[in-house]
C-alpha cells in the first residue's frame, strides 16, 4: 500500500492544481495576517473559508483522481497487489496531498508570524487539524461515490451534491426545523444534528477552542452547555474521527465487491 | 495449474457465464475462442480476480483465488485494451511496475525485440495503438511466470511485430508454460495452439485439440470448422436437456 500511496502522492503533487490550491492558501493567509494583527481574528476568517473550501476541493479532487486513475487502477488490479492496498493507497494519496497543501499553505505564514510563541498556538493547531480532517472526510466520501458510479458525470454530480448538502442545505434545514418546533426543547436534537454534519462539527470544535460565545451559534452554545468545553471538544474530535473511518470502511467494502 | 469449476457470472440481467468448467493442467497453448461478447475476457478477468464470480470456484496451483492476491505472481497477463496512465512516459511506467512487483524483470531484450528504445521517453498518451500494444507486451513478458494469459495480443500489431510475438509465445511454450490466448486471428490459432476452447452462450461449447475440432466438423481449417460449428449451432440447440455441452471431447 505504501508504494501505491507514494505513486499517487507524487502524481498529485506534480499536478498544477495542487500548486494552485496551496498557493491560494498561502496568499490568502499572508494577506489576512498582513491586514490584521489579531491572530484570533485571522483564525476565524480562515475558519469561515476553510469550512467551505476544504470540503469542496477535497470532493472535487477525490472524484477526479478516482476517474482519472482508472487506467492505472486496472493495471494495478492485475498485479500481485491486494485490492484494498490499491484503493487505500490512492485515497490516502489524495487526502495526504490535499492535507499537505493546506498545512503548507496556511502553516508557513503563521509560523513565520511567530504563532508558536503566542497565545494563539492552540487555536492555530485546532484549525490545522480541522482542515486535515475535512480533507480526509470529503475526499473519502468523494472516492466512495466515484467507486459506486461508473458514470463520471453522475459521480461528479452526486459528490458535489453531497458537499452542497453538508455545506449549505443542512444548516438551512436545521434552522427551519428549529424554527418550526421552537416550542419544544431542541437541545438534544440539535446536538445530534450537528454531529451528523462534519462541517458543523468542525465549526463547533474551533469555536469551543476559541471560546467566543458570540460566534458560537445555537448548536455551539448547546454543545458547551451540555458537554462543557473540554468534553465537548473531545466528543467532536471523536465524532470527526468516526467521520473519517466511515467512508474508509465504505471504500473497503465496495472495492472488495466491484468488477473491473 | 488452473481449475475452473462451475463459474457463473452476470452483469445485471446479462448472464455472461452460465456454469463454465475448465481445467488447464498441462503446459502448452490453449486458444480460447468465441464470438464477440461471449465472455472470453470475463472468464480471463475472473481468473485474475478482477471480475468476481457470482458462483463457482477458481483454483490456481491448487488454491482458491477468492480474496487472494499472491497467486497473481504466477500469472503474466496481457489485457485486451492497453490502457495506461496518460501522464507517464514508457520508461516511468516500466520502472513503476518493476518497483511494484519487486522481482527482477528482464525487459531490455523485449524493448529491443519490439524496437521501443526511441519511445522510452515518450508519454503513453502520445503513442499509437500499435506501439501501446508493444509496451503492453513488454509489461506482460518481462516477468518469468508459469502461467501466461493473453487477451487479443495481436490487436494493432504490424506484421513484423506479429512474427516476433509468435516467436515469443513459441519460446514460452518451449519453456513449459501454461498459456491461454484469446484471438480472432485464426491463423494464429492454427500455428500456435494445441487446444481450442470454444465459448458460446455462456458455456463451453467445444473443447479439444485442433485435429479433433477439424475432424468433428469435417473441415480442413480451424476457420471453416468454427464456421460450421456456428452454422450447426443455429440449426440445432447446442445443449441437451441435462445441460451438458453437445460436443466436448477430451
Ligand atoms: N464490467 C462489466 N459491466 C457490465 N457488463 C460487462 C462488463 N464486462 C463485460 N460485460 C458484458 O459481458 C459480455 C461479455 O463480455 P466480454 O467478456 O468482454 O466478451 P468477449 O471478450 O468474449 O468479447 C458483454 O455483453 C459485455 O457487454
Ligand atoms: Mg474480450
Amino acid at each position: 500500500m505504501l508504494k501505491i500511496l507514494k505513486y499517487s502522492f507524487y502524481d498529485l503533487i506534480r499536478s498544477r492544481w495542487t500548486y494552485i490550491y496551496c498557493g491560494f492558501y498561502l496568499l490568502f493567509t499572508l494577506s489576512l495576517l498582513w491586514l490584521s494583527s489579531d491572530l484570533s481574528k485571522v483564525v476565524i476568517s480562515l475558519m469561515n473559508v476553510v469550512l467551505l473550501l476544504c470540503p469542496l476541493i477535497a470532493t472535487m479532487f477525490g472524484v477526479m483522481y478516482y476517474y482519472n486513475s482508472r487506467e492505472f487502477t486496472e493495471l494495478l488490479l492485475a498485479q500481485p497487489i491486494r485490492r484494498t492496498s490499491i484503493f487505500f493507497g490512492q485515497y490516502l494519496g489524495v487526502a495526504g496531498s490535499l492535507s499537505a497543501s493546506w498545512l503548507i499553505g496556511t502553516g508557513i505564514p503563521f509560523i513565520l508570524y511567530g504563532v508558536f510563541g503566542s497565545a494563539q498556538a492552540g487555536n492555530f493547531f485546532t484549525l490545522m487539524l480541522v482542515g486535515v480532517a475535512l480533507s480526509f472526510i470529503f475526499s473519502g466520501l468523494a472516492f466512495l461515490i466515484a467507486l459506486n458510479n461508473e458514470n463520471r458525470i453522475k459521480g461528479f454530480g452526486l459528490a458535489i451534491l453531497v458537499w452542497l448538502f453538508f455545506a449549505v442545505i443542512y444548516d438551512g434545514l436545521l434552522l427551519l426545523s428549529l424554527a418550526w418546533f421552537s416550542e419544544y426543547p431542541l437541545e438534544k436534537f440539535s446536538l445530534t444534528a450537528s454531529m451528523l454534519n462534519p462541517i458543523d462539527l468542525s465549526r463547533i470544535l474551533i469555536l469551543l477552542k476559541l471560546d467566543i460565545s458570540a460566534l458560537m451559534g445555537f448548536t455551539g452554545a448547546v454543545f458547551r452547555k451540555f458537554l462543557g468545553t473540554g468534553f465537548g471538544m473531545s466528543v467532536s474530535l471523536i465524532v470527526l474521527t468516526l467521520w473519517i473511518i466511515l467512508p474508509t470502511l465504505g471504500i473497503r467494502r465496495v472495492s472488495l465487491r466491484k468488477d473491473f | 495449474m488452473i481449475t475452473i469449476h462451475h463459474l457463473q457470472k452476470s452483469f445485471g440481467k446479462n448472464h455472461v457465464l452460465k456454469g463454465v468448467d475448465l481445467a488447464f493442467d498441462k503446459p502448452g497453448i490453449t486458444a480460447v475462442l468465441g464470438p464477440n461478447g461471449s465472455g472470453k475476457t470475463t472468464l480471463i478477468k475472473s481468473i485474475l480476480g478482477m471480475v468476481l464470480p457470482d458462483d463457482g470456484n477458481i483454483e490456481v496451483a491448487g488454491k482458491s483465488v477468492r480474496n487472494r492476491w499472491e497467486y497473481r505472481k504466477q500469472i503474466a497477463y496481457l489485457p485486451q485494451i492497453a490502457r495506461f496512465p496518460d501522464n507517464l512516459t514508457v520508461k516511468e511506467l516500466l520502472s513503476m511496475i518493476k518497483d511494484l512487483r519487486g522481482k527482477a524483470a528482464s525487459d531490455q531484450h523485449l524493448i529491443d525485440l519490439f524496437e521501443l528504445t526511441p519511445f522510452l521517453g515518450s508519454r503513453l498518451s502520445n503513442l499509437s495503438g500499435g506501439t501501446r500494444q508493444k509496451v503492453n507486451l513488454v509489461l506482460t513478458f518481462m516477468y518469468d511466470c508459469p502461467i501466461i494469459i493473453l487477451d487479443e495480443p495481436t490487436a494493432g500489431l504490424d506484421p513484423i511485430s506479429m512474427v516476433r510475438l509468435k516467436e515469443l509465445i513459441e519460446n514460452q511454450r518451449a519453456a513449459g508454460k501454461t498459456i491461454l490466448v484469446t484471438t480472432h486471428v485464426m491463423s494464429l490459432v492454427e500455428e500456435l495452439a494445441e487446444e481450442v476452447v470454444y465459448l458460446l452462450e455462456g458455456k463451453i461449447h467445444f473443447r479439444g485439440s485442433l485435429k479433433v475440432l477439424k475432424e468433428t466438423y469435417g473441415e480442413s481449417s480451424v476457420e471453416r470448422a468454427i464456421a460450421s460449428l456456428l452454422e450447426q449451432q443455429k440449426n440445432t440447440p447446442a445443449f441437451s436437456s441435462n445441460g451438458q455441452p453437445a460436443f466436448v471431447t477430451a
